[in-house]
């Protein structure tokens, strides 16, 4: 079931389309990524779905009703231009802000001790924000985002600001929260957290959706269909042994070892190339190359080729 | 808990909390109170030194009807001026008074010789000494008896009432009205500029520090900015209220730790030298405090005081909505000068006109200016104290809460934009573009 369902959504300021009429489904429990180059309208789109702004046309379901301000305590947002009140006590502010989203007193307090505890943060709590370093204020902002055990969690950036320890223990809680059944919305330009952690994404580019869907499908589409062979033998007998349906792109030897990428020109298989391969050639190492999220990413947005998966 | 009882709450407790709120509270009182202890401390200070004056009389009668004060004491010297003032020591004497042998037919021509610039008490004091033992004598040579002159003599303070066909009999003072009604007008005036700028201060604040997404990802902006503008509205008055309560504790402590015991033999010592220099009688005096009761009695303390409740909110809120709009739109204190020009315009302008409509509150001016929401809270209080037609009240103070919605209106479309809107200061044109997004 889609948790969240974008349908034909546009806003249109006075000088430009910020959105044009994009759909995109998000399903329940899911790591969705929300990527694109920067101004292409992902921010627009969370702030149309945080109720900060209002879309110009389109709408939204959220687990199936019309969004409406109810919603907004099931939601938690983690803005890319993120902070707190600088002359403010950590916890009293954690606790300010906890009540604004619902909470009663005493179960923000209930659940930010836990937090703390967890994090090991429990020394800050009397002192100003201002007195926090960047990755400590970060973390405040982080809990204060998923204190109300949000259904839908948004992060925008959630990763800059921390060193590798801390972005993993966020990547550990997200994973957990997904697991409990957190849906998550993941705008990042980080492709390597987008592999370790999404199950779906969408691409925005031009205030248009290029491109959605499992990051499993959308990398079978983008398949390049090369394979990468290590091999003893010459590259005249590699040559050779090709026949129909497989061409040789690339060709390099370096001492007695040899490397050859082939493009699958018809969909064989890779077997039936490691067939025509091993009479004439010693195969040290088989593996057909994988485009890389970034190489979508890069791909896409620079043939902004509308397609869908 | 209500969420803009919650924003309330957080803009008052963490402004009244803050170092700059309590020095501000407790310095302001002391300022006043100090100022007003220091007037008591100085008129106390005059009236403790003793000034010795020598007495060079050439008349030979005048001298002997000097009569010492507490402060003054007349020792007559039988040399000659030139010599008195060779001999002088500024170490013992204070001045010497040399009376000509014409003083009776000359008083102009007696003077004062004193070695630093004299005291202006001590100088009342012996030019009334002197006028009223001379102008005994001349009653005596004109065969007059004091007692027939003072019955003879009529002091008039003339009874100002204004014309009311109820037949009630009020009173008033034109000074004291006016000035009631200008203080309250000044108090508006410096509320709006105070408390406004805070506003502004807080959203550019939220807006650097960019808490504000977060912040409006659980609440509608609208909910913050009328949160902040309702919880600084209630810091202030919580600062008025305990710098008025502050400045008359300290200012009664003050004053009777210093004039202590003293006080009233003071009073009694001003009341003789008043009693002594005037020649006036006693019960002649009353009046003038009589009267100034009356003044309070002549008008409506309650009608004024709620007026003034009325203005001093509508006034802030009207103003305060439109200084959150500023402090939307910028990105720092320093880009707000452009945008405050308009808001400050309106106000100088409307402090310009009490000072006019306070000589003459029934002009055409003062009409128009009470009227208009904008500058209605500080020139309908000047007006007040004179009592101006209900009907022009009432049309004000519509026209004050219209103008308010209006404005909150206004900003709040401004603002909704402009707190997430960072880079480039925004023209005029865009902000009117807007106040036309969804």
């Amino acid at each position: 079931m889609n948790l969240l369902s974008i349908r034909e959504v546009s806003k249109i300021y006075a000088n430009h389309k910020a959105l044009d009429s994009v759909s995109i489904e998000i399903p329940e429990s899911s790591v969705f990524g929300l990527l694109g180059p920067n101004g292409a309208g992902k921010t627009s789109l969370i702030r149309i779905i945080n109720q900060i702004t209002g879309p110009d046309g389109g709408s939204i379901l959220f687990g199936g009703q019309t969004l409406n301000p109810s919603h907004i305590s099931a939601i938690g947002y983690l803005p890319e231009e993120r902070g707190l009140y600088k002359k403010m006590e950590v916890g009293e502010q954690a606790i300010y802000l906890a009540r604004l989203k619902g909470l009663s007193r005493a179960d923000a307090l209930k659940k930010l001790r836990y937090w703390f505890e967890k994090f090991e943060m429990q020394s800050w709590w009397r002192k100003k924000v201002e007195e926090l370093s960047k990755g400590m204020q970060q973390k405040v902002q982080f809990i204060v985002t998923i204190l109300h055990e949000p259904r839908l969690l948004i992060l925008d950036e959630p990763f800059t600001g921390f060193d590798p320890i801390n972005a993993n223990l966020i990547k550990d809680e997200l994973l957990g929260l997904r697991q409990k059944g957190t849906t998550i919305i993941l705008s990042t330009h980080r492709m390597e957290s987008v592999e370790e952690l999404c199950t779906h994404i969408a691409l925005i580019n031009k205030s248009k959706k290029i491109l959605d869907g499992q990051v499993k499908d959308v990398r079978k589409q983008f398949r390049s269909n090369l394979f990468e062979i290590e091999y003893k033998g010459t590259s005249v007998g590699f040559a050779n042994a090709l026949w129909t349906g497989f061409e040789l792109v690339e060709t390099r030897t370096q001492d007695d070892h040899a490397f050859a990428i082939v493009k699958n020109l018809n969909n064989s298989s890779a077997n039936d190339l490691l067939r025509q391969l091993l009479n004439d050639v010693e195969v040290i190492s088989f593996r057909e190359r994988i485009p890389t999220m970034n190489d979508i990413f890069i791909e896409s947005v620079q043939n902004n080729k509308p397609l869908e998966a | 808990m209500n969420i803009i009882l919650l924003i309330i709450q957080r803009e008052y407790l963490t402004r009244v909390k803050k170092k700059s709120f309590i020095i501000m509270t407790i310095l302001g009182p002391l300022l006043m109170g100090g100022l007003i202890a220091g007037f008591a401390y100085l008129s106390m200070n005059q009236g403790d030194s003793i000034s010795m004056i020598r007495v060079v009389d050439e008349t030979g009668v005048l001298a002997g009807k000097l009569t010492n004060s507490k402060t003054v004491i007349f020792t007559k010297d039988t040399m000659p001026i030139q010599t008195a003032r060779h001999l002088f020591n500024p170490n013992t004497d204070y001045g010497i008074l040399y009376l000509p042998a014409n003083t009776l037919q000359k008083p102009d021509a007696t003077v004062l010789y004193t070695e630093k610039q004299p005291n202006l008490t001590v100088v009342g004091y012996l030019e009334s000494e002197l006028s009223k033992n001379i102008e005994n004598m001349k009653l005596t040579d004109a065969g007059i008896q004091k007692s027939t002159l003072d019955s003879i003599k009529t002091e008039i303070s003339l009874q100002q009432k204004p014309v009311d066909p109820s037949g009630k009999d009020k009173s008033f003072s034109a000074g004291v009205t006016a000035g009631i009604g200008f203080g309250a007008g000044l108090l508006i005036y410096m509320f709006i500029f105070m408390y406004g700028i805070q506003v502004m201060r807080g959203v550019i604040e939220e807006k650097t520090s960019r808490i504000v997404e977060v912040i409006i990802s659980s609440v509608k902006p609208f909910q913050l900015m009328m949160g902040k503008i309702i919880g600084i509205a209630l810091v202030g008055l919580t600062q008025f209220l305990l710098w008025i309560i502050l400045t008359m504790a300290i200012s009664g402590t003050a004053t009777s730790l210093i004039v202590g015991k003293d006080q009233s033999k003071l009073m009694e010592m001003q009341q003789k030298q008043m009693t002594q220099s005037s020649n006036i009688p006693k019960e002649t005096m009353q009046p003038a405090s009589m009267d100034f009761m009356k003044i309070f009695e002549g008008f409506n303390i309650t009608k004024i005081l709620l007026c003034f409740v009325f203005y001093f909110l509508g006034g802030y809120l009207l103003y305060s909505a439109l200084f959150a709009a500023i402090g939307a739109a910028v990105d720092a204190e320093t880009d707000t000068q452009q945008f405050m020009l308009p808001i400050t315009i309106p106000l100088i302008f409307a402090y310009v006109v009490s000072t006019i409509v306070m000589t003459n509150p029934e002009s055409e001016l003062g009409y128009w200016f009470s009227i208009i929401p904008f500058t209605s809270p500080i020139v309908m209080m000047v007006r007040m104290p004179f009592d101006p037609p209900l009907i022009d009240i009432a049309i004000s103070m519509v026209l004050l809460v219209a103008g308010f919605i209006f404005t909150t209106w206004i900003a709040a479309k401004i603002y909704r934009t402009g707190i997430l809107m960072y880079g480039k200061k925004p023209t005029y044109k865009e902000l009117f573009r807007w106040l036309f997004y969804k």
